[in-house]
C-alpha cells in the first residue's frame, strides 16, 4: 500500500483536489481510500462515500487535531491494509498553521489557495515548508500576476517542493498530480517507528487541562507571556 | 557552493546573490546585525527555545537556501534559452478512444489559435495537456513538443518557469494595492532590473487597451471590469515569464480586444483563445474544433473569413463609438448611425 498525507488550511480545496485526483487514479485501476481528520465538524466523508471511496472520519474534538492525527496514524494504516487499498490518502486541516503531520519517507502534500493572500506562505510553518508537493488552488479567480507572485513566495519558503496549480472545480491539473502519487514498488505496511518531519507545537498548560478561569493564579505549566515592549523589560 | 555558507559573510553573500534577501524576508530570518558573520554563524545564534518557538529547522534552511540560490541562478542566467519558438500538438484520442482526426498542429510564436466547441467538450483537457507538456501520458494520449522536441521536465515542476499563463473570464484582483504597488510587487517577484520603467510601460500598454484611463494610484480592486482585463493583459504580455498564454474569452465591454491580442503577440507569445465570439475566433490564424474530448477539425482561417472579419470589425467599431458617446454624456441619434452604416446617398449597408 502507498500512503500520502495531505494537509492545508481549512477551505483551501483539499477535498475537491483529492476527489479529482482519485477520479484519475481510478482510470488506472488503483484502489484508493481516504481518512479525513478534522476538529469539530466535517461532512466531507459523505462526499467521498458518494464517489464510492472507502472513507473513515476522525474528529479530534477537544484535542489538537494534528496530535490526534499522529496518535492514530498507525491504526489508520492497518485499516487501509485490511481494506486492501493500493493507496491511502490522509487529509487533515492544519488549524494553527504551525503543525505538519508529515512523516519521513511518506509523500506529503500541502494545499493552499491563491485567495489567501501573498503573505500566507510566510505565515504557514512546517506544514508548507516541509511538504514534498505544494498544490495551489483557486488560480482561476485571481489574476495571472497574483498567481505568479504567490508562486514565487511559495518557492522562496520551500524551494525543493514540486509546485502545481490545480483547479478543484474542473480538475485541471489533478490528473498530473495523480501521476506523482502512486509508486508500484512502494509498499507500506506500518508506520510504527517512523518519524515526524518536524516536532509538533508544545502545549501543556492549565488551559489544555480544562481550566476556564482567567488570571495568573490559574496558569500553570507551559505558559508564555506576550511582549508588550514596556521600558522595564 | 556548500562551503559558501560557512566561509563568507552574509554581506558578501548578499553582494554576490542579491536575491537571497527575498529568501531571508520570506522565511523571517532577520539578519540585521549579523552582516559580518557567516550564515551558519547566524543560524547558530538562535537559542534552543527560539528554534522550537519559531519552528526553525536549521538543516532544512541551509538545504533550501542553497537550492533557492541554484534555482534563481538558473532562472536569471538561462532566461534567453527559454525561448519557445513553436508548440506542436500531436494527435491522441477522444473520449471513446477514437484517434483524433489530424496528425499534428504546429503553432509558432506570435500566432493566435482559437479553440471552439461546446462546454464540456474537452477544452480544459487540451489546455491541461499543454500546461503539463504531455508525453502521451495523459488520458488523451496527446504529446506536446516545444521547438519540435520533447520538452524538458522543468516545464512541469519548476516554479519559475511555468509554460502557460492563463487569463480566464472570472479572474479578479484580490490584493488591496494600488496599480503601482501591485505592478512593482509582480516585477520584484520576476527579478526585473529596471522596475520603474517596466511599470510605466505596462500602464501605458494597459491604458491603450482600456476604454477609460486609469492611474498609478488607482486601487486595483476599484478598477472597472474592462480596466482590470486591460491591466491583466498588459501585465501578462510584458511581465509574465510564460511563453504561452491561454485566454478564456475576453468580454466585449471596455477593452479593445484586437489591440489586446496584438499586444500579446507582439511580445512573442503564443496565444490560444477559447471563444465563441466571431471577431476573436476569426482573428486567429487557425481554429481548433473540439468534440467529445478530441480535436475534431483544424480550420485555417480562409480569405473569405478574413473578409467577414473586417466587416464584423466595422460593426464592432460602430458599437464601440456609441458606447463612448454614452460614456461622454452625448445623445444617440439616428442620423449619425445612418452615416456610419449606409453608403452615402443610398440605402445600402456599408457592410
Amino acid at each position: 500500500m502507498n500512503l500520502v498525507t495531505v494537509s492545508g488550511p481549512p477551505s483551501t480545496g483539499k477535498t475537491s483536489v483529492i476527489l479529482k485526483v482519485i477520479e484519475a487514479l481510478k482510470l488506472r485501476d488503483i484502489f484508493v481510500g481516504v481518512v479525513k481528520f478534522d476538529c469539530l465538524y466535517t461532512d466531507d466523508d459523505i462526499l467521498y462515500e458518494k464517489a464510492n471511496i472507502p472513507v473513515i472520519k476522525g474528529l479530534s474534538g477537544s484535542l489538537c487535531p494534528d496530535h490526534y492525527f499522529v496518535s492514530n496514524i498507525e491504526e489508520v494504516v492497518k485499516w487501509g491494509r485490511k481494506k486492501k487499498l493500493d493507496l491511502l490518502i490522509t487529509e487533515s486541516a492544519g488549524l494553527c498553521n504551525r503543525c505538519s503531520p508529515y512523516i519521513d519517507g511518506i509523500t506529503s502534500i500541502c494545499v493552499i489557495d491563491n485567495l489567501s493572500g501573498v503573505n500566507t506562505p510566510k505565515k504557514i510553518g512546517p506544514m508548507l515548508k516541509a511538504a514534498d508537493i505544494v498544490v495551489i488552488t483557486k488560480g482561476d479567480i485571481v489574476s495571472q500576476a497574483e498567481r505568479e507572485v504567490f508562486l514565487s513566495r511559495v518557492n522562496s519558503v520551500n524551494p525543493k517542493a514540486t509546485t502545481m496549480h490545480i483547479n478543484g472545480l474542473t480538475g485541471q491539473g489533478a490528473y498530473e498530480l495523480s501521476t506523482l502519487l502512486y509508486d508500484e514498488k512502494q509498499d507500506i505496511d506500518r508506520v510504527q517507528g517512523n518519524r515526524l518531519r518536524f516536532p509538533m507545537p508544545s502545549a501543556l498548560c492549565s488551559y489544555c487541562l480544562g481550566e476556564i478561569r482567567i488570571g495568573e493564579d490559574y496558569q500553570m505549566g507551559n505558559v508564555r507571556k506576550i511582549k508588550l515592549g514596556d521600558e522595564d523589560e | 557552493m556548500n562551503n559558501m555558507l560557512y566561509n563568507i559573510s552574509i554581506r558578501e553573500l548578499l553582494q554576490k546573490y542579491p536575491f537571497t534577501l527575498g529568501y531571508f524576508e520570506e522565511n523571517r530570518l532577520d539578519v540585521k546585525g549579523f552582516e559580518g558573520n557567516t550564515f551558519i554563524e547566524y543560524l547558530n545564534h538562535f537559542t534552543q527555545e527560539e528554534v522550537e518557538e519559531w519552528a526553525i529547522d536549521r538543516e532544512k534552511i541551509i538545504k533550501d537556501l542553497l537550492e533557492y540560490i541554484d534555482k534563481m541562478m538558473d532562472f536569471l542566467g538561462l532566461e534567453d534559452n527559454h525561448n519557445v519558438e513553436s508548440l506542436t500538438i500531436i494527435a491522441g484520442r477522444d473520449k471513446d478512444g477514437n484517434p483524433e482526426k489530424f496528425r499534428e498542429i504546429n503553432i509558432n510564436k506570435s500566432q493566435i489559435v482559437s479553440i471552439v466547441g461546446p462546454t464540456g467538450s474537452g477544452k480544459s483537457r487540451l489546455l491541461a495537456d499543454i500546461e503539463w507538456a504531455a508525453r502521451r501520458d495523459t488520458p488523451t494520449g496527446r504529446a506536446i513538443l516545444i521547438n519540435g522536441e520533447i520538452p524538458d521536465t522543468k516545464w512541469r515542476f519548476s516554479s519559475n518557469n511555468k509554460l502557460v499563463a492563463q487569463l480566464s473570464q472570472n479572474m479578479n484582483f484580490v490584493m488591496d494595492l494600488t496599480v503601482e504597488e501591485f505592478l512593482k510587487l509582480h516585477a520584484q517577484s520576476r527579478m526585473v532590473g529596471n522596475i520603474d520603467k517596466v511599470v510605466q510601460e505596462i500602464i501605458k500598454a494597459g491604458n491603450n487597451l482600456a476604454g477609460e484611463e486609469f492611474q498609478l494610484d488607482t486601487n486595483i480592486t476599484s478598477l472597472s471590469g474592462g480596466q482590470s482585463r486591460a491591466l491583466m493583459i498588459a501585465d501578462t504580455a510584458i511581465l509574465s515569464s510564460s511563453p504561452i498564454v491561454l485566454i478564456d474569452e475576453i468580454e466585449n465591454a471596455g477593452i479593445d480586444r484586437k489591440k489586446a491580442l496584438e499586444l500579446l503577440i507582439s511580445s512573442d507569445k503564443i496565444v490560444l483563445i477559447a471563444t465563441h465570439d466571431p471577431i476573436l475566433a476569426l482573428m486567429a490564424d487557425k481554429r481548433i474544433v473540439i468534440k467529445n474530448g478530441g480535436i475534431d477539425r483544424v480550420i485555417e482561417t480562409s480569405e473569405e473569413e478574413k473578409k467577414v472579419l473586417r466587416e464584423l470589425e466595422k460593426m464592432d467599431r460602430i458599437i464601440q463609438n456609441m458606447r463612448n458617446d454614452l460614456r461622454n454624456g452625448l445623445s444617440i441619434d439616428n442620423e449619425k448611425l445612418t452615416k456610419q452604416i449606409l453608403v452615402p446617398g443610398t440605402n445600402l449597408l456599408t457592410y
